[in-house]
């Protein structure tokens, strides 16, 4: 037992019913927080968390943990701060430690038109609120002593943004602290039971079809994550969503400590330190679409250069373990919340790599949207039907992976 | 590492590739020539299985090539 496991609280698990007022798909930080708040801020109980495997076994177990609102374009800073603050007042909102850490991101630039991107990105999160200035190399040296400012010789460092509120969490325990707030709320949460398909009746979506038996809903929330195209096509759903995987490893501890997150979206890695001490070092996803959770040594071999070129003591350390999600990778590089066009089908998905930080604002603004039927300002930009009125948020650059 | 059979240069690896997207498809429910437009530039099949890709050798002959890919394993079918 360790100190996490003896404050959680219990977690009580229940029998399907036959019917639930919500029904959501997927048990990731999305799903389960949208259930929370439901019941939290709304009141309403009656639902029902469906997940495939065990909760947060999906991308919300797999990613690099990184919390951050320095996004390229109003809507999105606006969003990923607000989920920032959220995150900021979750331990004390939900009672569960989740390890949060306000820790400072540099986005570091190498060359003229990287530093010209980074002033415009402090510009507009100054704007929208985010806390993020312009930095030389001398303050970046300060901030992160380890840095070789020459960058081995072959990236040097212009500068950087410093994007203050930047922070980390404990991935499983944001997972465990909203499906417990959940569950004590009266949500159900169904492990192991796999959606097959959803019931139709007409064009609405009454239900979902699982290998445990039908169940009825009032409205089915699909949270999926890689997999959600297919869920969408049981509605006849078509969704500008690529499946690619993303990998990301760690290495053994680093005991001099690392205070930072250190983020380059010109060599596409980024790099932060895990409570335990390990060096939490996550890159690009692959180009091409896969369903495919296999890691690779060609992944690891070409993000390990990039880094330790930056953060030359990396190459002391070693790789203790690498992994791959498989992400759902929006068109536009931005999130697609809300109606899908079919009644009864809401849809949160296209998080691809940035879905971590957007959990407790994505789970509120979609409970809200549930409870109230109504689109909420803040996630209104994306709408599914975006892409139709050729509104779409490209914002691949904040994206922190390509 | 994943290799690609090239018609003029053989195999030869990922890296020198560069993804053009699968051949795009518009399900033919989708009657509204308007709404098979949006189809056809934004949405995906994003298949499991096998996938027919466009594929350029960028660091080679600069040709494009048709690929079939299976996405479960991340290999070709060949």
């Amino acid at each position: 037992m360790n100190e996490f496991v003896e404050t959680l609280l219990e977690m009580k698990w229940h029998e399907p019913k036959s019917s639930y007022d919500v029904v959501i798909i997927g048990g990731g930080g999305h799903g389960l927080a949208t259930a929370y708040y439901l019941a939290t801020q709304h009141g309403i109980t009656n639902v029902a968390v469906i997940e495939a495997n065990y909760i947060g076994s999906g991308n919300s177990g797999r990613n690099t943990t990184i919390i951050r609102a320095n996004y390229g374009i109003p809507e999105s800073v606006r969003f990923y701060q607000h989920s920032l603050e959220l995150y900021a007042g979750l331990e004390d909102e939900t009672g569960c430690w989740i390890m949060h850490a306000t820790k400072g991101l540099l986005w570091i630039a190498h060359t003229e038109t990287g530093m010209r991107a980074e002033r415009a990105r402090a510009l507009i999160n100054t704007a929208c609120g985010a806390e993020t200035r312009v930095v030389g190399p001398q303050e970046i040296k300060q901030i992160c002593p380890q840095i070789d400012l020459t960058g081995s010789g072959r990236y040097p460092v212009l500068g950087a943004s410093y994007h203050v509120g930047a922070a980390t969490a404990r991935h499983d325990r944001v997972v465990w602290a909203y499906a417990q707030g959940a569950m004590q709320r009266g949500v159900t949460v169904l492990q192991h039971t796999k959606v097959t398909g959803l019931i139709r009746d007409g064009e609405r979506v009454v239900g979902v079809e699982t290998d445990r038996g039908p169940i009825s809903a009032g409205i089915v929330m699909s949270a999926v994550g890689g997999n959600v195209t297919k869920i969408a096509a049981h509605a006849d759903v078509r969704l500008p969503v690529r499946t690619h995987a993303l990998q990301a490893f760690v290495t053994n501890a680093y005991a001099p400590g690392f205070s930072g997150i250190i983020s380059d979206s010109e060599l596409s890695c980024y790099v932060s330190q895990t409570p335990r001490g390990q060096m939490l070092i996550g890159a690009e996803f692959e180009p091409q679409p896969s369903y495919s959770m296999q890691s690779s040594f060609n992944s690891l071999a070409s993000c390990a250069k990039k880094i330790t070129s930056c953060l030359p003591f990396l190459r002391d350390l070693r790789v203790l373990r690498q992994w791959t999600g498989i992400c759902d990778v929006s068109a536009d590089f931005s999130p697609i919340m809300g109606f899908t066009g079919v009644d009864g089908f809401v849809i949160s998905t296209g998080w691809g790599t940035w879905g971590f930080k957007g959990i407790p604002a994505g789970g509120e603004q979609m409970a809200q949207l549930i409870a109230t039927g109504k689109t909420p300002d803040l996630i209104a930009p994306f709408a599914l039907d975006r892409f139709a009125r050729d509104h779409a948020m490209a914002d691949l650059g904040s994206a922190g992976t390509r | 590492m994943l290799w690609l059979s090239c018609p003029n240069c053989g195999s030869r690896p990922i890296e020198e590739f560069g993804f053009g997207g699968e051949l795009p498809t518009v399900p033919d429910r989708i009657t509204d020539p308007h709404e098979r437009d949006i189809d056809y530039v934004w949405m995906f099949d994003n298949l499991e299985g096998t996938s027919i890709e466009r594929w350029f050798h960028q660091a080679g002959c600069r040709r494009w090539h048709t690929v079939s890919r299976n996405t479960i394993t991340d290999s070709l079918d060949l």
